[in-house]
């Protein structure tokens, strides 16, 4: 028992709205690599982030060697000697990796910086690590591999015994992630404890001695990998009994192909992507969090350049550069950042429907028909059902549900062809969400193409006709919705070496 | 590990080269000058610019601090001729030594910087509004203070010779550069030790480079960032002093549109508006760029008009210029 570390016991964590954490157990053992996993939103990272004292816990305590301890910021964490490496790199870039490690603590030489101290502590720890990092080079012009040993080593230099790694190898490549698995099996046999979240399934198996699944908040279980394997896995994460209703999909879909993409590629972003959108048809688009979803989207919407790859509208070779090149052959794009993306907050109603057609409210040199914009708006408000008191109410005040009505509604007014929803359900309430799948089977049955990204399995197997599901920027497979599964969905996103991109029509 | 060294000395040339073009830029601006008049490789010539560049460059040391902070300060002008009222104050009006002129000039300033850092970390004004507001109150203070007239100082007081004076000329004969140009080079030295030496300078770059990582850090950064706009007060606070002297006076409509053309000489020198980027050294010979370009401009009889016309054809030029650099970087 004197090897535990961490025990965890207990924790629970509500935000408004959402209860993440619903009494979870966790414990860490010296020189161990523990692995946490399950689907995006299941509260791994709000579980390590209330460990590592950026979040308060409501019920539940904390052991640290066995004795109760509470962590009220980062700051008390880091001396208690538990550090998180984070998903998003928190670094200086105009720093060099020695400034980066030791900010706020700066060795002096009575008035002075001691920038030679400074770099040879850092040296000694990227020695420590067997790393050949030059603690002189500004973090701006390393690789995101080498900016990630950079955050690795701070964290080490807080001579910590728990590491938390918080995906860290969502951003590297292959050649890469070996390095940091070399460095964390070392520090592993140096009786550093590590905490790692991964969505690579497949990793487990490389680096990690135990896994503890999370699912909606709650614990699930505790495996030792050698005894696990990857559909075990699998099933404890996605095993929820999900509120199945039936898949609400029209058979009526037609079959001309209204949208071809063909090995699309961008700079490591996307592999060959190729895949096509029918008339009448929702096609899912499933993965986990930077499988290139949004990037293929954006690519296709002209948001984006790509390198390489063909798109066709309609049978026809189309060249989009830039959105407004998209919009004129009715491709929408409704962003999954609404509010940074989607809509002009301070702007009213109904400017926020007509934006996408000014062309078409405005009489000569451009002036504005008042008339003509509330009666377009408040046909658009009526069919959407969008709840508001009036037309001239400013969009920041809506909910979010009625936000996401609303830009619908602004693609609806400029009546755009393909339609292109990224994660439209997410952050709105079980009321809206539910209008807002019947509007997309309304306007699918209407004969518009719509392409729906969802990290919400439940959400993808409801509402698609077929799913395309790619992982680390490939297509790794397309279903019908008569094969689609949680499982079969999550093998494919999960599906990191093998597998080529399903050529079209296959 | 070959390939990131490579990238590394790559991309420090790059840094160089930039460093360079400012440089250059300001040796082709003499070279072109001296070609195309005889008057103004002079030895009075040069000291004019050297003279007319010294309020500029102090108050683009103090803004220099600011900017990487990925602040602005727009109140440089108006708190410099605040600095300057309060110097005659003490000095004409209380007739108290000139020391004490000075101190109080500078403490002025270090005032107004620091609650600029006040409004901008602790009741979270954008800095732009801060510093906006600032500039009114102290345009309007001096007014205030001085019943809208000048105040001159007594000749006898020796006031003048802070910034006219030349020590340098009593130590070499003939060689009179005034020292309100060796209070600039000795000011710009310093600045340049905090900015590259000390923690202070440290967490300048810290915070404009990414103001959250270094708050995560334990970086104190509402304190950090009071500090660092109350020490760029401290320059703008001797530029007060020396603009007061070379003009024997306080003058209290003066100030409007410094806190552009400090701005203007930062972003010259390679500064960046975003933050975390910029040196004193290249501060300073953005400040050189804009006085040679005017003095230059004047000796060609170039109306003067066309000269602001000019001056603004260059900031937008070299921040293009910048702007090209970042994108080959990137």
């Amino acid at each position: 028992m004197d090897d535990m570390l961490v025990q965890m016991q207990g924790i629970d964590k509500t935000f408004p709205g959402v209860h993440a954490l619903k009494g979870c157990d966790f414990d860490l053992k010296r020189g161990e690599v523990h692995a946490l996993v399950g689907e995006n939103g299941a509260g791994k990272s709000t579980l390590m982030k209330i460990l590592s004292g950026i979040y308060d816990m409501d019920a539940g305590q904390i052991l640290l060697k066995g004795q109760p301890v509470s962590i009220p910021n980062p700051h008390a964490a880091q001396k208690m000697g538990i550090s998180m490496v984070h998903q998003e790199l928190n670094l200086m870039n105009h720093l060099t990796a020695a400034q980066n490690i030791f900010i706020g603590r700066e060795p002096l030489n009575f008035f002075f910086l001691d920038e030679h101290a400074l770099n040879q502590n850092a040296a000694k720890i990227f020695e420590m690590m067997n790393l050949a990092v030059q603690p002189w080079m500004k973090v701006a012009d390393m690789t995101v591999a080498k900016q990630q040993m950079v955050e690795i080593a701070k964290a080490l230099s807080f001579n910590s015994e728990v590491l938390i790694f918080d995906e860290p190898s969502a951003a590297l490549t292959d050649v890469e992630i070996k390095e940091l698995f070399r460095i964390i099996r070392q520090l592993k046999d140096n009786g550093v404890g590590i905490i790692y979240i991964t969505h690579r399934l497949e990793e487990l198996f490389q680096i990690s001695d135990r896994v503890t699944v999370l699912r909606d908040g709650a614990y699930v279980d505790t495996v030792k990998t050698e005894d696990a394997t990857i559909n075990q896995i699998i099933k404890m994460m996605v095993g929820r009994v999900i509120y199945e209703s039936a898949p609400e999909v029209p058979e009526d879909r037609g079959q001309d192909i209204v949208l071809e993409v063909r090995n699309l590629s961008s700079d490591n972003v996307l592999k060959n992507v190729n895949f096509n959108l029918k008339r009448g048809e929702i096609l899912g688009f499933a993965g986990l969090v930077g499988a290139g979803r949004t990037e293929t989207a954006r690519a296709i919407f002209g948001a984006d350049p790509y390198d390489s790859g063909e798109i066709y509208i309609n049978g026809e070779r189309v060249n989009i550069k830039n959105p407004s090149d998209a919009v004129a052959h009715s491709v929408a794009y409704l962003s999954e950042d609404r509010k940074r993306y989607g809509l002009c907050l301070g702007l009213d109603v109904k400017k926020n429907i007509v934006i996408t057609i000014y062309e078409k409210v405005t009489a000569f040199i451009g002036w504005v028909r008042e008339k003509f914009v509330a009666s377009i708006a408040s046909k658009i408000v009526e069919q959407l059902s969008i709840r508001t008191p009036s037309l001239d109410q400013k969009v920041k005040n809506l909910s979010g549900g009625n936000q996401q009505k609303l830009v619908i509604g602004k693609w609806l007014a400029k009546d755009a062809d393909i339609m292109i929803f990224d994660e439209p359900t997410r952050g709105i309430d079980v009321g809206a969400k539910q209008e807002i799948y019947s509007l997309l089977n309304d306007l699918a049955a209407q004969g518009k193409s719509i392409i729906m990204i969802s990290s919400e399995l439940p959400e993808i197997l409801r509402m698609s006709h077929r799913v395309v599901v790619m992982c680390e920027g490939r297509v790794t497979g397309e279903l019908d919705y008569t094969e689609a599964n949680q499982e079969s969905i999550m093998q494919l996103a999960t599906q990191r070496n093998g597998g080529n991109s399903v050529p079209v029509n296959a | 590990m070959t390939d990131t060294v490579l990238t590394k000395e790559k991309r420090s040339r790059a840094d160089v080269i930039q460093r360079l073009a400012a440089f250059g830029a300001l040796l082709l601006l003499i070279v072109a000058f001296s070609i195309a008049s005889p008057y103004f490789f002079t030895f009075d010539n040069i000291v004019g610019i050297l003279i007319a560049t010294a309020v500029n460059g102090l108050l683009a040391i103090g803004v220099t601090f600011i900017i990487i902070t990925g602040g602005i300060d727009l109140s440089v002008g108006t708190v410099m001729t605040l600095s300057s009222v309060m110097a005659a104050v003490f000095v004409k009006r209380w007739g108290l030594p000139i020391p004490l002129g000075i101190l109080a000039a500078v403490l002025t300033g270090t005032i107004a910087g620091f609650l600029n850092g006040v409004m901008i970390s602790r009741m979270k004004l954008p800095p732009f509004i801060a510093t906006l507001g600032m500039l009114n109150v102290a345009r309007g203070l001096s007014l205030v203070i001085t019943q809208l007239s000048p105040i001159y100082f007594p000749l006898e007081s020796g006031w003048n010779n802070i910034a006219m004076g030349s020590v340098l000329g009593a130590i070499i004969p003939g060689f009179d550069i005034p020292n309100g140009v060796l209070i600039m080079f000795a000011a710009a030295a310093v600045a340049g030790l905090i900015l590259s030496k000390t923690v202070i300078g440290r967490y300048t770059f810290a915070i404009g480079s990414n103001e959250e990582a270094a708050r995560l850090s334990g970086v104190n950064v509402a304190i950090w960032k009071m500090a660092i706009y109350a020490l760029g007060g401290i320059f703008v606070g001797l530029g007060g002093v020396v603009i007061a002297a070379r003009l024997n006076s306080a003058q209290p409509a003066l100030g409007l549109g410094y806190e552009l053309d400090a701005i203007a000489a930062a972003v010259i020198g390679g500064v960046s508006l975003s933050g975390g980027e910029g040196t004193i050294l290249g501060t300073i010979i953005g400040a050189f760029i804009i006085s040679t370009l005017t003095n230059g401009l004047r000796i060609l009889s170039v109306p003067q008009e066309w000269q602001i016309v000019v001056t603004g054809l260059i900031i937008i030029l070299s921040v293009y210029l910048d702007i090209i650099r970042r994108r080959a970087k990137a």
